[in-house]
């Protein structure tokens, strides 16, 4: 599946440090496949919280695939059911001031586009956002505008840029294109590392 | 040569290319696997209808699931289901596990380095963020998604962008009383939950050197919390004397010519960090968190915070702050001003990947010793493995425990996750070792204070977060 240009409405959820564990709680990493994994976003929040409607059920809101979080978002567990319920859900790109590392890796993994904006474009996304405009993402030219705003570059590797727009399975291309210097590694670590090449269980 | 610092020379030891975008494939040399992060990796490899390209540098367990009163009797049908899964899968791939009732059983974090599977100069991964801990032997150890679990499955290695270096450096003794959770906590008062976001973190002094290969887990460990996967300290003879003593450890000639390898991984003299930070440890004290983030922590005679310190933000990253703290004070039912000791307890957990080893169950029982459990609280105590329980069991500290009223439990996650049956119920305060004070991280509702074996040992005496240096 590949990703290049998106327009939505954003949803401001505009916390820091929103974990992993908020994003989908532990209990539910009981679960062995990903299926339906969008019923426990924000569980404890949304559906257990007795308090008003969370904003991402806000009907204003409703089809947004774009999410619009605070610092450090997806920070903690290294749990990939937080990014498989975000895209369960509907999620297709998050913008945020910063991400967990693992979690943003999660995303590209899921080709959902992680995008880093900074404090005064921050701002600017965040009003946007609560007056319900229309985000429009091209990940070609790396590029974020609201109408009527000026247009933000955004910062993402190349590998990462190529791994969405491609639509690109690691997997596969490895196995195609690399077995042959992976083989070549593991030989030359063979000869000068072979403490790591013993056989570990047969004697424990 | 230019002068590297370890963990570029960790990197580039295991660089199998380069690719044209910078990025670099890195050969994974061990991978720890657990229940709960292996099943979508295992079923999606298997629907490719390939294998695992080294089963025999994976090891498998179950910690995160396991009830720790009896962990032969899984009631909760979906974690038996989970467990069943891991069981199937690392049969059908040739993947060791260790069953549930084997002695080396335990959490995988405690478990790995304790047999030596985790050795200095290696890459290892985990499905699970703690496995900074495994950088404590100069490991290049970080934790990844199920999606790339599948990938190390697949091809041994992972695709990678070179993070930046920051070494922090403590300068001075660790003051009595105070111990590597500490230390840890101190690093993320001081740079912030996502200060290390982006860096592979060197933990550096005197007072590294001094701590123990229990201690330096525990700070690498943490080191997730302050928004980094990787926290590195270079082995030195402490890791070498740690390891002669354990089974998978390279033996005779191997050991030797492993030594000298081993000796080269430090960083050079003349080594540049992209960030260097300090951190004086004459003024340190018992840390204890009263949030909702780790960064949400104070010295155990502070008061909880009345206001943010405004000098070095944005008018709105002052208001986001201000936002998230009233917030984390809500939830926790803490006042702003208030002494941070004689909060009530419900619960006291000691255990956890960050404080289940040998050295973290002899300091709280030191503090148990001779006392009773305060009548309104529960504590439990949750070795690592099955070698630090029997370990344990052998000084006769279950016993010490035991007589204090603490609960001596069988190895697992516990009551850090909220996956088993050790949960708190909602509105429960709980003195945790434990790593993550998040909302309901131990369950719904649950308010976790985060804080070292000795500080929760305390807590457990008085029914209330105390300053462990009053009690002795």
């Amino acid at each position: 599946m590949s990703f290049s240009t998106l327009i939505s409405k954003a949803v401001p959820l505009a916390e820091d440090n929103v974990d992993t564990d908020a994003i989908y709680p532990g209990r539910f990493l009981l679960r062995i496949d990903k299926q339906g994994a969008g019923a426990c976003l924000f569980y404890d929040k949304r559906v257990a919280s007795n308090s008003t409607v969370h904003v991402i059920d806000h009907p204003t809101f409703k089809d947004a695939q774009i999410l619009m979080a605070g610092e450090n978002f997806g920070c903690g567990s290294s749990r990939e059911q937080a990014v498989w319920a975000l895209h369960d859900f509907g999620f297709r790109c998050i913008i945020a001031k910063s991400f967990g590392e693992i979690f943003y890796s999660n995303c590209i993994n899921n080709h959902l586009l992680p995008i880093v904006v900074f404090d005064n474009d921050y701002q600017v996304l965040l009003s946007a956002a609560k007056s319900s405009h229309s985000f429009h993402v091209d990940l070609n030219s790396k590029q974020l505008s609201v109408h009527g705003l000026p247009t933000i570059t955004f910062d993402i590797s190349q590998q990462h840029q190529n791994m969405l727009l491609k639509g690109l399975d690691e997997i596969g291309l490895q196995l195609k294109n690399d077995s042959a210097d992976i083989g070549r590694f593991e030989a030359a670590q063979k000869q000068s590392q072979p403490w790591l090449w013993q056989p570990m269980f047969v004697s424990i | 040569m230019t002068a590297k610092t370890l963990y570029e020379k960790l990197w580039d030891s295991h660089v199998v290319k380069q690719y044209n975008d910078n990025s670099c494939l890195l050969y994974i040399d061990r991978h720890l696997v657990q229940e709960v992060s292996s099943p979508v990796a295992f079923s999606s490899l298997k629907a490719r209808g390939i294998g695992l390209r080294q089963a025999q540098k994976c090891l498998a367990m179950v910690d995160h699931v396991l009830p720790t009163q009896n962990k032969q009797h899984v009631e909760d049908p979906e974690a038996r289901i989970q467990i069943q899964t891991l069981v199937d899968n690392t049969h059908e791939t040739g993947i060791t596990y260790f069953p549930v009732d084997d002695a080396r059983q335990g959490i995988v974090h405690v478990v790995g380095p304790e047999l030596g599977f985790t050795l200095p100069g290696t890459t290892l991964v985990c499905g699970d963020s703690h496995t900074a801990t495994h950088g404590a032997f100069g490991c290049l150890a970080f934790g990844i998604g199920a999606s790339e679990c599948e990938k190390v499955f697949a091809t041994q290695c992972l695709k990678q962008l070179k993070a930046k270096t920051m070494r922090i450096t403590f300068n001075g003794c660790l003051p009595a009383f105070c111990s590597a959770k500490d230390l840890a906590l101190s690093v993320i008062a001081k740079i912030g939950a996502a200060g290390g976001t982006g860096y592979a973190i060197e933990y550096a002094g005197d007072e590294i050197q001094a701590l123990s290969m229990e201690g330096r887990m525990t700070l690498c460990n943490m080191t997730i919390e302050a928004g980094a996967r990787v926290g590195l300290v270079a082995p030195d003879e402490k890791t070498y004397a740690y390891l002669a003593q354990s089974p998978l450890a390279p033996k005779e000639q191997n050991w030797h010519d492993a030594l000298r390898y081993w000796r080269q991984l430090s960083s050079d003299h003349k080594a540049h960090f992209d960030r260097e930070v300090s951190i004086d440890l004459s003024q340190l004290e018992p840390m204890v968190t009263w949030g909702t983030s780790p960064e949400h922590v104070v010295p155990i005679s502070a008061n909880v915070p009345t206001h943010v310190n405004t000098q070095a933000h944005s008018k709105e990253r002052n208001q986001a702050i201000r936002a998230s703290w009233q917030k984390a004070l809500a939830y926790m039912q803490v006042k702003s001003g208030a002494p941070i000791a004689g909060i009530k307890v419900d619960k006291v957990f000691i255990g956890s990947c960050t404080n289940s080893r040998i050295e973290d169950l002899r300091s709280a029982a030191a503090v148990v010793a001779g006392r009773q459990v305060a009548s309104n609280v529960i504590a439990i105590v949750v070795p690592g493995s099955g070698q630090v329980k029997l370990q344990a069991e052998k000084e006769g500290l279950d016993k010490v425990f035991i007589q204090a009223g603490l609960q001596w439990r069988s190895p697992g996650c516990s009551l850090c996750v909220a996956m088993n049956n050790d949960r708190l119920l909602p509105g429960e305060r709980c003195a945790s070792t434990s790593n993550r004070n998040f909302e309901g991280r131990q369950g719904v509702g649950g308010r976790t204070h985060l804080m070292s074996p000795v500080m929760a040992a305390a807590a457990a005496i008085t029914g209330e977060i105390t300053d462990v240096r009053k009690l002795l």
